[in-house]
């Protein structure tokens, strides 16, 4: 018998249809959850950076502790809120991947909000009476201050990204790991593993590693590139 | 040649009164007692010891800070008029192109896209930025980038210009390239009202001087009066040198 890596390398080679469903669910919630929490947390960090009211110490410390929030605690979380006799059991989301985009966005929104209040936060303190001055207020910083500040932005966020897609917990326990339905990248690599089918749980694994891989590469040429050719 | 004319203001917003102006922070009083008259059409250059409250006052006739007592009153009654325009001690060129820092005061303004189009078109050429016009602004050299902070505020078409050490940390050229700039505002009927501690550079522009010691200001008159004849023993040691602090 062949050992799993020279499965694995001929179910990567030959394009597995099992393999590359699998792949494509796995990027597809990953983006989704990623887009979502970046269209709530991009507005709400910013906000946070600029806003003024009580109690804005608690809840920056809050995010930021979300920010380590264990997956597992995540899709607990989630589980509950869509089980059958959960607040939103009538939606009938548990075990699809909706449930699961929900999940990994509780993971990233944390992130997004946190990054983003603390680069706009930097910004703000340099650009303030400036943006006054050019007749700026507030509210109309809150754009000028994201994109001046996209570069690192952007960076935090694919990092973001390689946490969610690396992340099994929550997926595990909103998702179900039904083949061909709910089956992402890291509950396959869980699941063959146990069954000592290891040639998928390589291939996955090869995988799984080559995108992280690539999404830092392409923070740190991003970032690169950046101070090349913004200062 | 044509000379290109600054569009006849509506009304003019100066001038600005100051009267008994104080700024304190806590305690501390930083500013006290200011009665000042910014008349249209000078160069009044604001002198003083460093940290006597030369920025402090720019700030509050723009309108960056409220002064904690006294009134600080526009012509037209608008507590802070859009036909102003300030070049911060140290200013902020926005992480984008020339063009863009150019174009995005005037987006604020509410100009429509083909009007701010030809305002950044024309500013560029006036400043001789056109070469540099898709460069990061953050990239440009010192001397670039107050050129530019000087055409961003230039652009919004202001009648008064407030300019905080506008050469202060430029070399020899550069300061003199800014001097010629402030020279043709000033000959295009925008009045100015600058800071330096620039003896020379004082001696080169101001019409009219305010002298500032520890947050009062202690003399306001012209500027030859004021360099020939001082009348405070603080403008005399100043003058001579021997003032720094
Ligand atoms: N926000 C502030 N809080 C406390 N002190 C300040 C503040 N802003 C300015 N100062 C002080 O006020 C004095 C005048 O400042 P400034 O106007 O910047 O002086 P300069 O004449 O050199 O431009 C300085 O001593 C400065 O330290
Ligand atoms: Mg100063």
């Amino acid at each position: 018998m062949d050992g799993p890596f020279l499965i694995a390398l001929g179910l990567i080679a030959s394009g597995d249809p099992a393999l590359t469903d699998i792949i494509a669910l796995s990027l597809k919630v990953t983006l989704t959850a990623v887009s979502i929490g970046c269209l709530i947390g991009l507005p709400l960090g910013a906000g946070l950076a600029l806003a003024q009211f009580p109690c804005r110490g608690a809840i920056v410390v809050a995010f930021n502790a979300l920010m380590g929030l264990p997956p597992v605690v995540a899709g607990l979380l989630v589980y509950l809120m869509l089980s059958r006799s959960g607040p939103l059991g009538d939606l009938a989301l548990l075990f699809t991947p909706t449930a699961m985009v929900i999940a990994q966005a509780i993971l990233i929104l944390p992130i997004v909000i946190s990054l983003t209040r603390s680069v706009v936060e930097d910004l703000w303190a340099e650009y303030r009476e400036q943006l006054r001055s050019l007749g700026a207020g507030r509210l109309r910083a809150v754009p000028t201050l994201l994109w001046d500040g996209r570069v690192s932005l952007v960076t935090g966020i694919l990092a973001g990204f390689g946490r969610a897609s690396a992340e099994v917990g929550a997926v595990l326990i909103v998702g179900g790991n039904i083949a061909g339905h709910t089956r992402t990248m890291t509950t396959a690599i869980t699941l063959e593993t146990s069954r000592g089918s290891l040639g998928l749980a390589v291939a996955l694994g090869i995988i799984l590693l080559l995108i992280t891989l690539s999404l830092n590469a392409a923070a740190w040429g991003l970032a690169q590139s950046a101070r090349g050719r913004l200062g | 040649m044509k000379v290109d004319k600054v569009i006849a203001p509506a009304q003019s917003i100066l001038p600005l009164q100051l009267r008994a102006v104080g700024y304190s922070v806590g305690k501390t009083r930083l500013l006290d007692g200011i009665d000042l008259t910014v008349r249209a059409g000078k160069r009044l250059v604001v002198m003083g010891p460093n940290g006597a409250g030369k920025s402090l006052l720019l700030r509050l006739c723009h309108g960056l800070i409220a002064p904690t007592s006294g009134s600080v009153s526009w012509q037209t009654q608008d507590p802070r008029p859009a036909a102003q325009a300030m070049v911060l001690q140290r200013p902020v060129v926005l992480r984008r192109s020339v063009r863009a820092n150019l174009d995005y005061p005037l987006a604020l303004a509410g100009y429509a896209r083909a009007a701010r189009d030809e305002m950044v078109q024309k500013t560029l050429a006036r400043f001789g930025l056109i070469a540099l016009a898709e460069r990061p602004a953050r990239l440009l050299s010192g001397g670039e980038q107050q050129r530019l902070a000087l055409a961003r505020a230039w652009a919004l078409r202001p009648q008064v210009l407030f300019l905080d050490e506008p050469s202060a940390a430029l070399d020899p050229s550069a300061t003199r390239a800014i001097e010629d700039l402030i020279g043709q505002f000033s000959a295009e009927g925008i009045t100015i009202v600058m800071t330096s501690h620039d003896l020379f550079q004082a001696r080169r522009l101001a019409q009219d001087i305010a002298f500032l010691h520890r947050g009062r200001l202690i003399e306001h008159g012209p500027a030859a009066q004021f360099f020939d004849a001082p009348q405070t023993p603080q403008a005399r040691d100043f003058l001579g040198g021997a003032l720094i602090w």
